[in-house]
């Protein structure tokens, strides 16, 4: 015991007024550099985050205007007095006239009979491709296509838009012979453009996400590439590639200069998709811009701003949460 | 030895330009395990997946000499290799259910045969459960997800489904490295009263699984076959220097 302590006293307690030489080389040092990147990120990180906020708020705000200045029945029907005196439910869109009606049906089932064939049309060739790219084509032509459909959905949509009006428009109009020239096919046609390459790049993303040992597993117990893709890959994307498809309705359903030059814009009630339609987007754009501010009529058209947003991000939510679920289920 | 199931003669394989196995000659028996030994990258692995012609799926994989089975060779232009897969099951090395039910990946490979008939699928489906001795454990829930199993029954699984299309060779490419020793001790034992039926040809790295399950064993090294004999005489008196010195333990 007292032979320990007598070591210990040996020991020389390091005089702490006078800092050492290697204590003063690992001081906190402050680097002013380091710390002025890192604050501008978290600005710039921030700030998307706070536009997105103020973009809501505004679109939310302004919206909410229109009930008060509409009401939300009118937003649905209008009874319209007849000259004999007589009532008569209206579901129209005419904001302009001297009695304004503000029904969004006709706009609702005009984006829908332009989003759901445009996305079945899609659904089909898309989901395809990337069976194609993942399964069958070799990696160096997959090297190649892929980035090329990715491209193809970075065309300007004022350009694909200009082709179906121009081109696309009068050769069905040769083939088919539709009630109007421009009409709900033809818009839809447009938008496949635009959603093929979403679903096929991201149902290619799904099925190479699959393991490549259930590839084995099936081809060892004699299955053919068709019945391994069919019984095998498939189902067990069957989430990515869901939500693929889920994506690819709200990209069809936001998606506004196709189907302002392609659909004609009439604001028919029909479900005839030979006929002109016209969309809550293309709505929004054709007559943002002619409105007086703080009419009713502007009032309306955030309306419909808040209808839009409120699809697509449920939309969005729910292809997220498909995505995510998938994610999980693939770690094994 | 009696009849000689698989029989490869000068078998040469590539990736791309560095040769995998080189000038492998060798019988298997029918109705015996034979075990390939080997250290880590010595081409075992890859000469098993030669027997049923699962390197056609990987790129820039060239391969000379014949692969005869009952005198055929496998890799004959007239050979549909979907068919060849169907008569020689495969057990990989970590198991690779397809997230569906028990009963569905036992009767994956009935069903993309054509078979549809229910009565068919659900007798093959206990007959198999029971060859890989699961069907204790899993009779009453064969149909939950067949993920939900344990690591080994998974494996054991894994066995039952590709017995259900009825090969005659079960080629298993170290089918317990991922399992524990009990699991691992009831695959064995599986191997042990398959082969009354089956030609089963195991890939492992465990020397004492080799020198357990075994009649016959292969020692590779460097893409070769060093030396090809009975087990017992593999693992108590090798001709070649190397063998002896890998079963002893004294590489890989």
């Amino acid at each position: 015991m007292i032979a320990e302590q007598s070591h210990i006293t040996d020991i020389k307690t390091p005089d702490r007024s006078q800092e050492s030489s290697f204590g003063k080389k690992i001081k906190k040092s402050i680097r002013i550099k380091e710390r002025i990147i890192k604050y501008f990120f978290a600005v710039n990180g921030a700030m998307a985050l706070v536009f997105i906020i103020l973009i809501f708020v505004f679109l939310f705000k302004e919206g909410f205007k229109a009930l008060e200045h509409i009401g939300f029945l009118d937003f649905i029907y209008l009874d319209q007095v007849q000259a004999d005196g007589s009532v008569k439910r209206v579901y129209e869109w005419y904001p302009t006239s001297a009695e304004a009606r503000y029904s969004l049906v006709p706009l609702i089932l005009g984006t829908l009979l332009t989003a759901i064939p445009g996305t079945i049309i899609s659904t089909i060739f898309g989901v395809a491709a990337g069976i194609y790219l993942s399964e069958v084509a070799n990696p160096k032509l997959k090297e190649f296509l892929k980035p090329m459909i990715e491209l193809f959905a970075g065309i300007p949509t004022v350009v694909l838009g200009f082709i179906m009006l121009a081109v696309g428009a009068s050769f069905f109009n040769d083939l088919l012979n539709p009630v109007n020239r421009l009409n709900a096919f033809i818009a839809s046609l447009g938008l496949s453009f635009v959603i093929i390459p979403i679903i096929a790049s991201l149902t290619e993303d799904a099925l190479h996400s699959i393991p490549n040992d259930l590839r084995m597993a099936s081809y060892g117990l004699g299955a053919t590439k068709w019945q391994t893709i069919r019984h095998v890959i498939l189902p067990a994307a069957f989430s990515g590639v869901s939500a693929s498809i889920i994506l690819g309705f709200g990209r069809a359903i936001g998606e506004t200069m196709i189907v302002l030059m392609a659909s004609g814009n009439a604001a028919n009630i029909t479900a005839n998709i030979f006929e002109s339609v016209r969309t809550m987007t293309a709505t929004i754009a054709a007559e943002m811009g002619e409105v007086s501010q703080g009419s009713d009529h502007y009032y309306a058209l955030f309306f419909i701003g808040i209808v839009l947003f409120t699809i697509t991000f449920f939309l969005n939510l729910i292809a997220e949460i498909v995505i995510s679920k998938m994610r999980k289920k693939n770690t094994f | 030895m009696k009849e000689v199931k698989i029989s490869v003669n000068n078998f040469d394989l590539y990736y791309g330009e560095k040769q995998a196995l080189k000038n492998i000659s060798i019988e298997i028996p029918a109705k015996k395990v034979t075990a390939f030994i080997g250290p880590s990258g010595c081409g075992k692995s890859t000469f098993l997946r030669v027997l049923n012609r699962m390197n056609d799926l990987i790129d820039h994989v060239k391969i000379q000499g014949e692969v005869l089975i009952e005198g055929v060779n496998i890799y004959d232009k007239q050979i549909d290799v979907v068919n060849l897969r169907k008569r020689i099951g495969m057990v990989f090395q970590k198991s690779n259910l397809f997230p569906k039910t028990i009963y569905e990946n036992l009767i994956y490979g009935l069903k993309i045969n054509g078979i549809r008939d229910k009565k068919v699928l659900d007798e093959t489906a206990e007959k198999t459960l029971k060859q890989a001795a699961l069907w204790n454990e899993v009779y009453d829930r064969l149909h939950e997800p067949a993920l939900s199993l344990s690591g080994g029954q998974q494996q054991r699984l894994c066995i039952a489904r590709a017995l259900a299309v009825e090969p005659e060779i079960v080629l298993m490419d170290e089918p317990a490295s991922a399992l524990d020793p009990l699991s691992t001790a009831k695959i064995e034992e599986l191997i042990h009263e398959l082969k009354t039926k089956y030609t089963i040809v195991i890939v492992t790295h465990n020397m004492q699984q080799a020198a357990r399950v075994s009649d016959q064993t292969a020692f590779f090294y460097l893409g070769e076959l060093i030396e090809y004999d009975k087990t017992s005489k593999i693992f108590t008196n090798p001709t070649k220097k190397q063998t002896e010195d890998y079963v002893t333990g004294r590489f890989g």
